[in-house]
C-alpha cells in the first residue's frame, strides 16, 4: 500500500524583496499504484511542490499537509522521508566529486534498508539495473554525476529508483533534455518500477511526449502555484493540441 | 566553490613585472651562514601567517645533543650511513634557505645519508619512523636521499610523539630516476615542527612528494623543487587535517630553471574547531631560461565548522613568456548544502553525509599518493578526525537545516 496525501500546501521562499509564495494551496491524492502526471508552463511551481514534498531547505511550508500512508511527512527530516518510501529523480542531480557510484548505491540501500545488501546479490542487481538503463558496469566507478552527460545523470537516477524501491517516486522533469532514445530507456525503467506491486509515481512534465511512454492515470494541469484542472490522459491530449493557453488566459482574468 | 580575487591579482602583477631577480623575492637566497638568515619579527613576507611565540625558541636554535628515535625498514643492501656536513656539502645538497633549515644543518647532531644506487628498483617502500620523548630539548634533523640514475624508489617519513623539532632533507634525483617521497607529520599535540624537503629533478626523472599532516601544534613544511636538468617532471601532493588550535603551514616552491620541467601541485585540507589554521602558499618561479615547462597548482579547503581560518595564497613569478602552460587554482568552501540535499534524499544520513562528501574529497589526492599501505590508514585517519567532530557536538557550518522537522 502506498498513498501519497497533499492538501492545501502552501510554500514560500526567501526572496530579496522578502518572502514569495509559490505554491498557493495544492491539493492531490496519489492512491495506490496510480501515476498521477503533472503538467505546466515553466515557473508555474512544478519543481517547487517536487522539492517540498523531498525536503528541500530552500522552501519552507507554511500551510497544509503531506502524508505517506497517514505518516506526517512534513515533519520527518529529509533522509527520514527517504527512508519513509519517497524518492525524488532531481532535474539536476548533484556531483559528488570522489565518491564512487558504486560506494553511494551502497551507502544508500544500506540507510533505506536499515542493513547493508547481501555483496553477491547486490552486485548482481547494481550491474543489472545499470544494464537495463544502457549503463556500461565501469559506470560504477566513477564519481557520482561528475562528467555525466545530461543523459547519464537521468538514466543514473532512474537507476537508483529501481534498486531504492521506494512506495512513491517523485519524477521532476526527468525528460528533459532528453533524445528520443535515452526517453525510451528511461521511460521503461519508471514503467518497470511501476509494475511493482502498489507504487506511486508523480511524474512532472513540462512536455506530453513523455506520457506516450508512460501512461498517467490522472492528469493535472498546474499553472501559477496550484492545480487549475485535473482530469484523465485525455486532457493531456488536449495540452498537447491546444498548449497551456486556455489556463493561462483564467489565471490572467483571476 | 569560489576562485580568490587574491590569486588573479597576483597572476597579473607577475605578468606585469618585468625585472629579472636573480631570485625569486618569495625565497631568500640559500645560504650556510646562520647571519644571512635572521631570527624573524613576524612582519617578514615569509613568516607573516607563522606564529612565532608558539615556536616555543626553536629559531632561537639552542645547542642540543637530542635526538629523533630512528627505526627504518630498509630493503637488503640498503642503509643509513652517518656523513659529515662538509660530505653532505660536497653531494650536492640544497642549501637552507631559511633559518629553521640553516639551524637544522647547523646544529643537527649527525648527518644521514640514504643512498639508493643507479638503477636499483625497489618496489617495498623504505619507511624511516622518527619519534621523539617530548618536548623539553630542541632537535634539528639533516638527511640526504641520493637516488642514482633510473633508480626506482619510494621513501616514507613518518613523524610522530612529541618534539620541537627544526629539520631539513635534500632529495638528489638522478637522471631518469623515479623517486617518491612521503613526509608524514602525525605528531603529538604538543609538537612543532619546522621542516623543508628540497629536491633536485635530474634529466627525465619524475618525482613525487607528498606532504601529510594531521598532528602537532604547529607544523610548518617546505617543499622546494628545482631541476639539475631538461625534462624533469615533479608532482607535488599534500593534505592536512587541522583540528581546533593546530596551525598547519605548506609553502611550496616550484623553481623551473630549466627548459621543458614540469611541476603539478596539488594539496587539499579540512579545518575544524576554534582557531583551527591552515597555511597554503604555492610559489612557482618561471625562470628566463625556463622555456616550454608546464606548472599548475591547487589549493582547496573545506571548512567543517565556524571558528576555522585558512590561508591560501598562490604565487607565480614568470619571467618568460615561452611556455606550454601556468594556471592555479585556490578554494575554500563549506559544506555544500546542494550536496547534502542529494545525499539526504536517498536516505542516507546527515552525519553519513558528510562523511561521504569529505571522504570523497580526499580521496582521489589518496588514491595519488600511491602507496597502498598508507592509502588505507589515510582514509581511516581522516574518518578518525571527522568522528571527533561529530563526537565533539561541533555545530557543523554548511547544515540547511530542515523546514518543518524535528531532526
Amino acid at each position: 500500500m502506498s498513498t501519497l496525501e497533499i492538501k492545501d500546501l502552501q510554500v514560500q521562499v526567501a526572496t530579496e524583496d522578502g518572502p514569495k509564495e509559490i505554491l498557493k494551496g495544492v491539493t492531490l491524492t496519489i492512491a495506490d499504484g496510480e501515476t498521477h502526471a503533472i503538467m505546466g508552463p515553466n515557473g508555474s511551481g512544478k519543481s517547487t511542490l517536487a522539492y517540498s514534498i523531498a525536503g528541500h531547505p530552500k522552501y519552507e511550508i507554511t500551510g497544509g499537509t503531506v502524508t505517506l500512508d497517514g505518516e506526517d511527512v512534513l515533519a520527518m527530516s529529509v533522509d527520514e522521508r527517504a527512508r519513509a518510501g519517497l524518492f525524488l529523480a532531481m532535474q539536476y542531480p548533484v556531483e559528488v566529486p570522489g565518491v564512487s557510484v558504486a560506494n553511494f548505491l551502497r551507502t544508500a540501500k544500506t540507510a533505506i534498508d536499515g542493513e547493508a545488501p547481501k555483496l553477491r546479490t547486490w552486485v548482481k542487481d547494481v550491474n543489472k539495473a545499470l544494464g537495463d538503463l544502457d549503463l556500461d558496469p565501469t559506470f560504477s566507478q566513477r564519481s557520482v554525476n561528475e562528467g555525466f552527460s545530461g543523459g547519464e545523470k537521468k538514466r543514473h537516477e532512474i537507476a537508483q529508483l529501481e534498486l531504492l524501491d521506494p512506495k512513491v517516486a517523485i519524477l521532476d522533469e526527468t525528460d528533459s533534455g532528453l533524445d528520443i532514445d535515452a526517453l525510451k530507456v528511461v521511460s521503461e525503467g519508471v514503467n518497470r518500477f511501476r509494475g511493482r506491486e502498489g507504487k506511486g509515481v508523480l511524474l512532472i512534465t513540462h512536455y506530453t511526449r513523455i506520457l506516450r511512454y508512460i501512461q498517467p492515470d490522472r492528469v493535472h494541469v498546474f499553472v501559477a502555484g496550484k492545480v487549475a484542472e485535473s482530469g484523465g490522459p485525455e486532457l493531456a491530449e488536449e495540452l498537447e493540441a491546444n498548449g497551456y493557453e486556455r489556463f493561462l488566459g483564467e489565471k490572467a482574468t483571476a | 566553490m569560489t576562485v580568490t580575487d587574491a590569486a588573479r591579482e597576483s597572476v597579473e602583477s607577475a605578468l606585469e613585472q618585468s625585472s629579472t631577480p636573480s631570485f625569486s623575492h618569495l625565497n631568500p637566497p640559500p645560504s650556510y651562514d646562520l647571519g644571512d638568515h635572521p631570527a624573524p619579527t613576524g612582519r617578514e613576507e615569509i613568516w607573516r601567517f607563522t606564529p612565532l611565540k608558539r615556536l616555543r625558541g626553536l629559531l632561537d636554535g639552542e645547542a642540543s645533543e637530542t635526538q629523533l628515535t630512528w627505526d627504518a625498514s630498509l630493503p637488503e643492501g640498503l642503509q643509513l650511513q652517518e656523513i659529515s656536513k662538509d660530505e653532505a656539502r660536497e653531494l650536492g645538497e640544497l642549501a637552507p634557505n631559511d633559518r629553521p633549515s640553516a639551524l637544522a644543518v647547523d646544529r643537527a647532531v649527525r648527518t644521514v645519508l640514504l643512498d639508493v644506487p643507479a638503477e636499483r628498483e625497489l618496489d617495498e617502500p623504505v619507511v624511516l619512523r622518527l619519534s621523539g620523548e617530548s618536548v623539553d630539548d630542541l632537535v634539528y634533523g639533516h638527511l640526504v636521499l641520493r637516488v642514482g640514475a633510473f633508480a626506482k624508489v619510494t621513501v616514507v617519513l613518518e613523524h610522530t610523539g612529541s618534539a620541537r623539532y627544526a629539520a631539513t632533507t635534500s632529495v638528489l634525483v638522478g637522471d631518469g630516476a623515479q623517486v617518491d617521497v612521503v613526509s608524514l607529520q602525525d605528531w603529538d599535540d604538543d609538537a612543532v615542527h619546522l621542516g623543508r624537503d628540497a629536491i633536485r629533478v635530474g634529466r627525465d626523472a619524475r618525482v613525487k612528494h607528498t606532504s601529510i599532516s594531521f598532528g602537532g601544534d604547529v607544523v610548518r613544511m617546505h617543499a622546494n623543487v628545482e631541476y639539475a636538468a631538461p625534462g624533469g617532471e615533479a608532482e607535488l601532493l599534500g593534505l592536512y587535517f587541522a583540528d581546533a588550535g593546530q596551525h598547519l603551514e605548506h609553502r611550496l616552491f616550484a623553481d623551473h630553471n630549466q627548459p621543458r620541467t614540469k611541476s603539478n601541485v596539488v594539496y587539499k585540507g579540512a579545518l575544524q574547531g576554534q582557531g583551527a589554521h591552515t597555511v597554503w602558499i604555492g610559489n612557482v618561479l618561471i625562470r628566463k631560461v625556463a622555456e616550454g615547462i608546464e606548472t599548475y597548482e591547487e589549493n582547496r579547503n573545506l571548512v567543517l565548522t565556524d571558528g576555522c581560518q585558512a590561508d591560501s595564497v598562490p604565487n607565480l613569478e614568470i619571467e618568460t613568456g615561452e611556455i606550454e602552460g601556468a594556471g592555479h587554482a585556490s578554494a575554500t568552501a563549506r559544506f555544500d548544502d546542494e550536496q547534502l540535499f542529494y545525499l539526504r534524499s536517498r536516505g542516507v544520513s546527515d552525519e553519513e553525509a558528510r562523511r561521504l562528501v569529505l571522504h570523497g574529497f580526499f580521496q582521489d589526492l589518496i588514491r595519488k599518493v600511491g602507496v597502498p599501505s598508507l592509502e588505507e590508514r589515510l582514509t581511516r585517519t581522516v574518518e578518525a578526525e571527522l568522528a571527533k567532530n561529530v563526537r565533539a557536538g561541533l555545530e557543523p557550518v554548511g547544515t540547511g537545516g530542515t523546514p518543518g522537522g524535528t531532526a
